[in-house]
């Protein structure tokens, strides 16, 4: 990718950043910036199984993080997503 | 133009991949065509040498028209179908003078063009176009008024239902690129509802081949609820120690269990032509794939009956990514042996899918839900799913049908490697 999200953010800007590339990764066509931060996204940008497990993969190639199959509920929302990342990367 | 389904008849050259000149193997991808159903790679079916192509871009021509000449690798010198131009003139059909002059200036052979003049004659203007294709082929195309595209852009273009001409271009040379067509469709200019509806030749195409299947093909139905947790519980340990690049999802669970229960039931697994039905050896498992924007395809993972369930899950996944990018394969397109339908984690609990002609059986499974259930004389919560078939009735009959979906429930419930 040609982005410029660095690898492993270190602040919450950047886990938004990240959390907005992987959205679009897989919602093209859709806004991540205007999601609810509270909507799950898979009924929000109508996206099915494959395509929440491509999310989980570029979420993982962007910040080095493996998400396992019993947190995918924990990262179905912005906000959870953004909690979520933030422990897992010690961001404050 | 190869036929890329029971109900096409024409497709539209939107590139070609391969130009006069170049080897080409068989199984590589030659062009690239437009159908009702979104962008398809056309492969060669012979190895040679492409000597000349004959449909330009942008060009829709019925199935069975030649699109380019490959002289075969055997044949050393001239062509196969060679240009013997004093004899233009009494081929068999008539072209006009003009044409036969410009054929003659740019060395090309009419005995096998179509023309588009009355009577199926050549006209100048026919000649033309197989002379610009010819150029366009090379290296430097001449900007003219064509619309200029990137592939993924018309592939995008077509997916998210943007018009091409109402996008403006920021690639090269004016070309659209696949951004263009993303930010033009998150623009507030939205179509109506009639506008959607003439544009979508997809709808068009399921109405075709659906209508033709509820017209021709006596379906009858089969539903057997399974009990899934086994299944779960299996790829919930197997997901668990792996990297998520390597998770499978339970819709491979329901492509392996249908694979390999569909090998006892050969009557199943066939094309049905005439009311006589063939059976394949081959399990080229159809899947269909709802897209972004509308619209379903069902494309084949092809020998799925060779694949472990990591490589199905692979297949699986390379196959709904280029379905939802518009770059199936002709091959894929046109050769699924029976089709799997599964509505998703968030669908309703169940479906009755209709058979895609030519094929004679279609197997559905609707969202795994929660439900009480009975094991052991208790009623308990377990997480069921059921699974359905359609099936031509001129081919098998509902014993057999059922007998089919508790051969898929059995592979279910005890799920193993590979």
């Amino acid at each position: 990718m040609s982005q410029s999200v660095p690898l492993r953010p270190s602040d919450r800007d950047g886990i938004r950043r990240v959390l907005i590339e992987s959205l679009s990764y897989v919602a093209p066509e859709a806004d991540g910036s205007s999601l609810q931060p509270t909507a799950d996204i898979r009924e929000a940008l109508d996206i099915d199984s494959m395509d929440f497990l491509r999310y989980v993969t570029k979420l993982h190639a962007l910040t080095g993080i493996d998400i396992p199959e019993r947190d995918y509920s924990s990262v179905s929302t912005l906000r959870g997503a953004e909690t979520y990342l933030a422990l897992r990367l010690g961001v404050t | 133009m190869p036929s890329l389904g029971a109900d096409m008849d024409a497709g539209t050259l939107r590139a070609w991949r391969r130009g006069p000149g170049d080897e080409v193997v068989r199984g590589d991808i030659i062009a690239e065509v437009e159908t009702d159903k979104g962008i398809v790679e056309v492969e060669v079916y012979a190895s040679g040498v492409v000597e000349r192509l004959l449909v330009e871009p942008g060009t829709k021509v019925p199935v069975g028209t030649p699109l380019a000449l490959i002289r075969a690798a055997s044949e050393q010198t001239t062509p196969r179908v060679a240009i013997e131009k004093p004899r233009i003139a009494t081929s068999v059909r008539s072209s006009t003078p003009s044409a036969r002059k410009l054929a003659r200036e740019r060395d090309l052979d009419l005995s096998h063009l179509r023309g588009t003049g009355r009577h199926g004659s050549i006209t100048r203007s026919d000649v033309a176009a197989i002379a610009g294709s010819v150029e366009l082929a090379g290296v430097h195309e001449p900007a003219g008024t064509r619309l200029r595209a990137s592939p993924l852009a018309r592939a995008r273009a077509a997916v998210l239902g943007v018009d091409l001409r109402r996008v403006e271009p920021t690639g090269r040379q004016g070309v659209v690129i696949a951004a263009d067509v993303d930010r033009a469709a998150k623009a507030p200019t939205r179509l109506s509802a009639a506008e959607a509806g003439t544009q979508t030749g997809m709808r068009k195409a399921i109405a075709a081949a659906m209508a033709r299947s509820k017209r021709e093909i006596p379906h009858y139905y089969a539903l057997h609820t399974i009990d899934m947790e086994p299944a779960l519980e299996w790829l919930r340990d197997r997901n668990g120690e792996r990297p998520v690049q390597r998770r499978l999802l339970p819709a491979v669970l329901f492509l392996r269990a249908v694979v390999l229960a569909i090998r006892d039931f050969p009557e199943l697994n066939a094309h049905c032509d005439g009311g006589r039905a063939e059976p394949s050896e081959a399990v080229h498992l159809g899947v269909a794939v709802s897209l972004r924007g509308g619209g379903l395809v069902a494309p084949a993972i092809l020998h799925a009956e060779r694949l472990n369930i990591d490589q199905l899950m692979s297949e699986f996944q390379d196959l709904v990514l280029r379905a939802r990018a518009g770059q199936l394969r002709a091959s894929e397109m046109s050769s699924p042996t029976i089709t799997v339908t599964s509505l998703g984690e968030r669908g309703v609990e169940a479906v009755l899918p209709v058979i895609v002609p030519p094929q004679v059986a279609i197997v559905g499974f609707g969202a795994i839900q929660t439900r009480p259930y009975v094991v052991d004389e208790k009623v308990v919560a377990r997480r069921l799913v059921v699974a359905s078939l359609a099936a031509d009735h001129r081919v098998s009959d509902g014993h057999r049908g059922g007998k089919f979906l508790a051969a898929i429930a059995s592979r279910l419930k005890e799920p193993k490697e590979p």
